[in-house]
């Protein structure tokens, strides 16, 4: 019951932003530029969010999730270009098709522990864009054009809306609360029955599936897309999302990419020293904020939805709100 | 040519192209070793390796060997500097923080660089000749005589001095259990601030061989190697010097008879898929110790 | 750790100023730009979205150069309408998303009348649709690609470029390989990684078999690769009469010494990718001998001299191929504003396809029906590091 309130809270809540955005946009007091930063936001936050639940709540550190963004947004465009479907169709089938990879390389790989499946997933995400950039069907190196502009904001709030609840349903479920003993301690969730390799490769199935779904609006909002933009420093680019909000809070990552994205935009007018900001920023922000911004602390957590839940222990602690272990965050 | 003169050929070509990734794979598996961190800024200490070098050569006329141990000095002290601005404060932080600030360093060394030195490649001057030697019919050319001379004899050194010196008996103590090592006396952090001035001279090695071998250097060149040099150290067992030299090398010659007997486009995929095979039966790399997690 | 927590401090200090700093000397530099400009009755606003940043940084920081310095000659000269140009620097991050994400601002935040930029087609392809729906022209510098300006038979009404295409290079070489250099058998090695080095071998495999000679081997390297002896020996093996390389001079730099390295002696072809100082200096004086490429223009051509030695006197270097289409492009979009009469985008676009013989840095241009320059281009041969003129080749419009 509680559960079911506080979805229906956070549904009005983004819907109600949706709408403001959208008058706003309308109104043209949000210009095209900050449109277009906007909806690259939705994106990022699909992308951090999904790459979370791999590497913050299940704790199995991948290095490779813009290899499944790619596997989406390739996928999504020969449907659309080549093969005229709808959108919808292409956002759907890139999502399994991602998914599909991902429970492909999850099944070898999530046998390895730590630093070692991250640096097989990073391979295995330069081995997807080196496969990509040799197959001359969707333009290899030069790039696949033609692109029809599907991606609108509606389009990209939206479907960022369905996978903020779908993840957040998923890690406050039974199966999100396996996949958080994993990460708390692998040998003790076994004992107590986990079925450990089921759960990563369940997590790692899903992310990269809202991979997929990140990279088929991200494919149709830019007329190009290139092999080169699915580098392992794209997926560096989502780890410093997720980290930076916080490793396993839905709302770290959603203010991780707001952050990253954000700071990109306001810089855009000082091309030379861009990065150098930005690195200074990142390397500040890890020395006064090591547990991210908001630790494992979700926006539920705050007064207002406390008083709505005024919930027990127990389940605040399935939640993933319990902020005792926030300091044990560096599981990666 | 036929077919064992190609490959051998292409083995000598690999064998110089692994030394310089198992010198940055060096680094890497040292620090690795002693605090688990992947610095990722350490291709970048590589690029500035290579950088200062540069500067001596040409602006104050130096001859390679000083230009060599000046950019060594150079880069131990900057990745000494890094790691006590940059990685000490953050010691008891979650190590996936200090992996974030370690890109975060990466990409402050790669874009500074490209700021004060522009992003244009610089030329490294020639500082050999062109000496081709044809023994047999196979083709080494001096620089690569070069490379095979310095990889071994700072290996010879490093390996002298993790193993018989106080200060490698004290990295070696730090790295098999900080606590235990600080409660004998050893000054942790000290060893810590130690280890990454080794691997940094060592990168900034590999930086200099590469600016004399290829002669040409820009502000990105330590983003691929150095990942590459990660993966050499995996493949290896990280944390294992000898598997790091091992693994070095073997990259280097797994990449070369790639290229050569198959297409160089598929030369990274090829080597990372090895890589993911190796770790898929040897999950802690070639020379790597298995550590069974106790509960 | 007392000693940590005190630099620790000190450091962050030390960082916030600094970035304090980088942020006022960015924005210092912006407003004084702007000021120049107020002064002279008006500005005219135009968007240069280069790869400052990233795996091309290079190519892109060129192309800018040469850009800024036509611009800079034409304010001197009192600017055109009356009015001084003002470059709206944006960074394309050297990623096609980005390039459209900077177009995009340039267009809409910052009201740019016309774009020039990215240097690579990649970028370039990226912006097309967004400028053509503002109706703002934009001008690739040196995206050589045939795409960028026409696309399933179209012509895209808002892209030009100042550099030639392409077919023309590929054919001129294959030609030159087949009839001057009575080439049977040749070997192409291209940048799989770039469009404009897969597109020119095609091409010239198209055009050598079509006068008679033979492909023995394809073979491809990546963007920023550092070894090519691998693929050098094997190369060497198919023994053909010369090796056909186009591709950029951080590359092709490399490739010609290692291959000079391993006792390949055959001739080596390029394309305007080669045309830069830092070819002679990657691969060595010696190494180069008995190589030839085309590019656009000779630096020994007397109608090219002035802009050689404005591009010296500012920046104290010789320009590149990419600095010299930067200048080109400058030039081809102030002579249509000047002919515009206006600054109103449509209008500029209007005049820059009537552009008819206009005298640019590296020659004279005209623009075709299809958007593309009508160019000559020249063969160069290296001798002891310096280019000697082989042919000159101009297309029939």
């Amino acid at each position: 019951m509680i559960e079911r309130k506080v979805d229906a809270l956070l549904a009005v809540v983004g819907l109600v932003l949706f709408a403001i955005i959208y008058g706003l946009i309308e109104a043209d007091v949000i210009g095209p530029f900050w449109k277009l930063n906007i909806i690259i936001i939705c994106i990022n936050v699909i992308m951090s969010v999904s790459l979370n639940l791999i590497n913050g709540y299940t704790g199995q550190f991948s290095l490779g999730h813009a290899g499944f963004m790619a596997v989406g947004a390739y996928v999504s465009v020969v449907l659309t270009a080549k093969l005229h479907l709808p959108f919808a169709v292409a956002i759907l089938v890139a999502a399994i098709a991602a998914g599909f990879v991902g429970f492909l390389i999850g099944i070898p790989t999530l046998r390895l522990n730590g630093d070692y499946l991250a640096i097989a997933t990073l391979g295995l995400c330069e081995i997807i864009r080196i496969v990509i950039m040799n197959i001359n069907y969707v333009g290899g190196a030069a790039g696949f054009t033609g692109i029809p502009h599907y991606t609108t904001f509606t389009w990209a709030f939206l479907v960022m809306l369905a996978t903020l609840f779908f993840i957040k349903n998923f890690v406050n479920s039974a199966h999100g609360r396996a996949c958080i003993a994993i990460r708390e301690n692998e040998i003790a969730a076994e004992a107590m029955g986990v079925k450990i390799v089921n759960y990563k490769v369940l997590a790692f199935t899903l992310g990269a599936a809202f991979a997929g779904v990140a990279g088929a609006l991200f494919a149709h909002s830019f007329y190009i897309l290139m092999p080169g933009t699915f580098s392992f420093l794209q997926s560096f680019n989502y780890l410093i999302m997720v980290v930076l909000g916080g490793l396993g809070s839905i709302t770290g990552s959603i203010a991780g990419a707001f952050v990253v994205t954000g700071i990109s935009a306001a810089l855009a007018g000082v091309p030379e020293f861009r990065m150098i900001i930005y690195s200074i920023i990142l390397i500040l922000l890890m020395f006064y904020r090591p547990q991210g911004l908001f630790g494992y602390v979700e926006i539920t957590n705050l007064p207002l939805f406390r008083y709505l839940k005024n919930i027990s222990p127990e389940a605040k602690k399935a939640m993933g709100i319990d902020t005792e272990d926030s300091g044990k965050g560096g599981k990666a | 040519m036929d077919f064992f003169n190609v490959f051998v050929q292409q083995i000598i070509n690999g064998v110089s192209l692994g030394s310089i990734y198992a010198l940055i794979a060096l680094g890497y598996t040292m620090v690795y070793g002693i605090i688990k961190l992947i610095n990722f800024a350490h291709g970048d200490i590589y690029m500035v390796g290579a950088y200062v070098s540069f500067f001596a050569v040409t602006m104050a006329n130096m001859s390679i060997v000083p230009a060599l141990l000046i950019s060594m000095v150079v880069t131990a002290l900057l990745g000494m500097l890094v790691e006590r601005l940059a990685y000490a404060p953050l010691r008891h932080a979650p190590r996936i923080s200090v992996l974030i600030t370690a890109i975060g360093m990466s990409f402050l060394l790669e874009y500074g660089s490209m700021y004060f030195v522009s992003p244009t490649p610089r030329t490294f001057p020639e500082v050999m000749g062109n000496l081709a030697y044809n023994i047999g019919g196979f083709v080494i050319n001096g620089q690569q005589l070069l490379i095979f001379a310095i990889t071994t004899i700072l290996m010879i050194i490093l390996t002298y001095v993790v193993q018989k010196t106080k200060v490698g008996q004290a990295m070696r103590a730090v790295s098999f259990d900080t606590e235990t090592a600080q409660l004998m006396g050893i000054n942790a952090n000290r060893i810590i601030n130690f280890t990454f001035g080794i691997g940094s001279a060592l990168a900034a090695a590999g930086g200099v061989l590469v600016g004399v071998y290829y002669n040409s250097i820009d502000p990105l060149m330590g983003i691929m190697p150095g990942l590459k040099a990660f993966v050499a150290a995996v493949f290896g067992g990280i944390g294992s010097i000898p598997g790091a030299m091992a693994g070095g090398i073997m990259l280097g010659v797994i990449e070369a008879l790639v290229s050569g007997f198959i297409s160089s486009t598929f030369r990274d995929a090829a080597a990372f898929a090895i890589l993911i095979l190796v770790l898929l039966f040897r999950p802690s790399g070639i020379f790597g110790k298995a550590v069974r997690e106790k509960v | 750790m007392k000693f940590g927590k005190k630099m620790l401090k000190a450091m962050s200090l030390l960082a916030g100023a600094a970035l304090m700093g980088a942020v006022l000397t960015g924005c210092g530099g912006g407003e004084k730009k702007a000021d120049n400009g107020a002064k002279a009755g008006g500005e005219i606003k135009i968007g240069a979205n280069f790869e400052m940043t990233g795996g091309v940084a290079n190519y892109g920081s060129a192309n800018f150069k040469g850009l800024d310095l036509a611009i800079e000659e034409i304010n001197a000269k009192g600017g055109v309408l009356g009015k001084k140009i003002v470059l709206v620097k944006a960074d394309s991050k050297s990623d096609p998303a980005e390039a459209a994400n900077a177009a995009t601002k340039l267009i809409s935040s910052d009201k740019v009348k016309a774009i020039i930029g990215p240097a690579t087609t990649g970028g370039v392809m990226a912006e097309i649709q967004i400028a053509n729906d503002a109706k703002v022209p934009v001008i690739g510098p040196s995206a050589t690609s045939p795409k960028v300006t026409v696309e399933n038979g179209q012509v895209k009404p808002f892209v030009f470029r100042s550099c030639f295409i392409d077919p023309l290079q590929g054919d001129v070489m294959a030609t030159f390989a087949a009839k001057t250099l009575k080439a049977k058998t040749a070997v192409i090695y291209v940048d799989s990684s770039s469009d404009y080095s897969k597109s020119l071998g095609d091409v010239f495999k198209e055009k050598f078999e079509a006068a008679g000679g033979k492909i023995a081997m394809q073979e491809a390297f990546l963007q920023k690769d550092q070894d090519f002896k691998a693929t050098l020996t094997k190369l060497k093996g198919a023994n053909a009469d010369v090796i056909f390389v186009p591709a950029y001079y951080e590359e092709v730099g490399k490739i010609v010494k290692q291959a000079r390295e391993l006792g390949i002696t055959c001739p080596i072809l390029g394309t305007d990718g080669w045309d830069d100082a830092k070819t002679v200096e990657l691969a060595g004086k010696g190494a180069l001998n008995n190589t030839y490429f085309s590019t656009h223009y000779s630096d020994q051509d007397k109608e090219v001299q002035g802009f050689i030695n404005a591009y010296k006197k500012k920046y104290n270097e010789a320009p590149n191929v990419f600095a010299a289409l930067g200048y080109d492009a400058g030039i081809l979009l102030a002579d249509a504003i000047k002919r515009a009469g206006s600054d109103d985008p449509v209008k500029i676009t209007k005049a820059l396809e009537e552009t008819k013989d206009l005298a640019v840095g590296t020659g004279k241009i005209t623009m075709d029906k299809n958007h593309n320059p009508i160019k000559s281009a020249v063969i160069l041969e290296y001798k002891d590091g310096k280019t000697v003129m082989k042919e000159k080749i101009t297309p029939k419009a």
